[in-house]
């Protein structure tokens, strides 16, 4: 190689080396402000006060949807593995919404520790299946407390 | 291996071989594609969850790569430019921009129309949408540079130069779902051990991605071609070639 | 496809439209460039 051609190709290591140094550490300071929901858990532990809107996100806990049909509200609880926090809404459910599905959920904590959403976003995983076999596969291990998708590492 | 290499970075060579191999590109993507899309909308069985909408995954998906592929090329293809100053790399990367541009437009929007009746939104701002997004405004970026530089030869240097420093924006692209809560599910083919997809719905997948490579690369020649002819249009060569077709 | 249908089908659709004109643009465009070098061949042959 040319010294000439050998200058130009540490330019352009060192260009794209030092970006992404950059964007490493750019977006290691925005982690928080890229976080697009908090987990049930963290929500409990009092990371996000009341009157502050943020996003939730859990499951559905088994047993816990309630309907209102007159007020067209519905409550539940979200939870991750360790703890839950319980909502409400009002308005109209997307189609994955269920009990046992991963839900994000909008709006702000009341006084009470009641999450008080105006906007329920369903959130599936990434698991593809046939009915058939994912029937079988709840036989074999029962059901998990949060697919691996909506934990956060 | 290096005298091929240098053949191939002549301008007519290439003008040639491209000619030769567009035909059988385009059937072997168009092929492809129609396999898989009849096994994505007619073999495949409906989603244990998402029924029936699972199927928008058969375009969304191979877009979304392609997208992400295209910019990687054309990164590497900049920097080929910038520090050897070879021809065909300054041409490959203008003239991939507006196909990595419908790609990443066809990501988006299928993405959004699967969206809408899934998760209930068409759009959402958490980290892999939003730095899809950004992806579009760099190829964007680029197809402007472009069209902005008068001198064919800096403009093709100015447009290597910001496809490298975009490029940044490719892992975050794809690693967005693993570092942030997304609303945006994990990856679903990540080992090939244990892909989280039954055979009969991953199959078609895979042809139509691969079909969406072989359309990249069939339409990237005849755009590169055209690029080159408008470069040398005084050059004999190219006489040479309108002359005999 | 139940209740899904429009959304499968507007996304091929999508699809489909946007590749076609890509297609469509890249074939037209080359052969327009090619045309108009022709011509400008020719002037430069005879100079009238």
């Amino acid at each position: 190689m040319t010294p000439k051609r050998k200058r130009r190709l540490l330019l352009v290591l060192s260009l794209v080396a030092g970006l992404g140094v950059a964007a490493a550490l750019g977006l290691t300071a925005f982690r928080e402000n890229l976080l697009y929901f908090y987990e049930p858990s963290a929500v409990v532990a009092g990371d996000v006060g009341p009157g502050t809107r943020f996003r939730i996100g859990g499951l559905v806990e088994q047993g816990s949807v309630e309907r209102d049909n007159e007020a067209l509200t519905v409550t539940f609880r979200l939870a991750d593995c360790a703890a839950s926090v319980p909502v409400s809404y009002r308005g109209i459910l997307p189609d994955l919404f269920r009990e046992g599905q991963g839900i994000v959920a909008y709006g702000t904590l009341d006084g009470a520790g009641l999450f008080v959403a105006d906007e329920v976003l369903a959130k599936h995983d990434e698991n593809y299946m046939p009915p058939e076999v994912a029937d079988a596969l709840a036989q074999d291990n029962g059901e998990t407390c949060m697919p691996a998708n909506m934990t956060q590492s | 291996m290096y005298r091929w290499f240098h053949q191939l970075g002549s301008p007519p060579y290439f003008y040639r071989l491209a000619r030769r191999l567009e035909p059988r590109l385009a059937i072997a993507a168009l092929l492809l594609i129609a396999w898989g899309v009849y096994g994505g909308l007619v073999k495949a069985p409906p989603d244990y969850q998402q029924g029936e909408a699972f199927r928008i995954i058969y375009v969304h998906v191979p877009s979304a790569w392609l997208s992400l592929f295209v910019y990687t090329a054309m990164a590497v293809a900049g920097a080929v430019a910038l520090v050897w100053r070879m021809k065909l790399a300054e041409v490959f990367v203008t003239a991939a921009a507006p196909l990595g541009a419908a790609f990443t437009f066809l990501a988006l929007v299928t993405g959004s129309i699967w969206g809408k009746p899934m998760w209930g939104t068409w759009w959402v701002w958490d980290a892999r949408l939003t730095s899809e997004l950004i992806l579009l405004f760099l190829y964007l970026g680029v197809i402007a540079l472009n069209a902005a530089i008068e001198d064919r030869r800096s403009a093709a240097r100015a447009c290597a130069l910001l496809a490298l420093v975009g490029v940044i924006n490719v892992p975050i692209v794809h690693y967005s779902v693993e570092w942030w809560n997304t609303l945006h599910q994990g990856p679903t083919i990540t080992r090939f051990d244990r892909p989280a997809m039954a055979p009969e719905m991953l199959w078609p997948l895979l042809w139509c991605a691969l079909g969406f490579n072989f359309l990249f690369f069939w339409l990237q020649l005849p755009r590169m071609r055209y690029e080159l002819l408008q470069r040398e249009a005084r050059s004999r060569w190219v006489a040479r070639e309108l002359g005999s077709e | 496809m139940g209740g899904y249908a429009a959304y499968v089908w507007s996304s091929y659709g999508v699809s489909a439209g946007v590749l076609g004109l890509c297609v469509a643009t890249t074939y037209i465009r080359l052969a327009w460039l090619k045309r108009q070098l022709r011509r400008r061949e020719t002037e430069l042959d005879d100079p009238k």
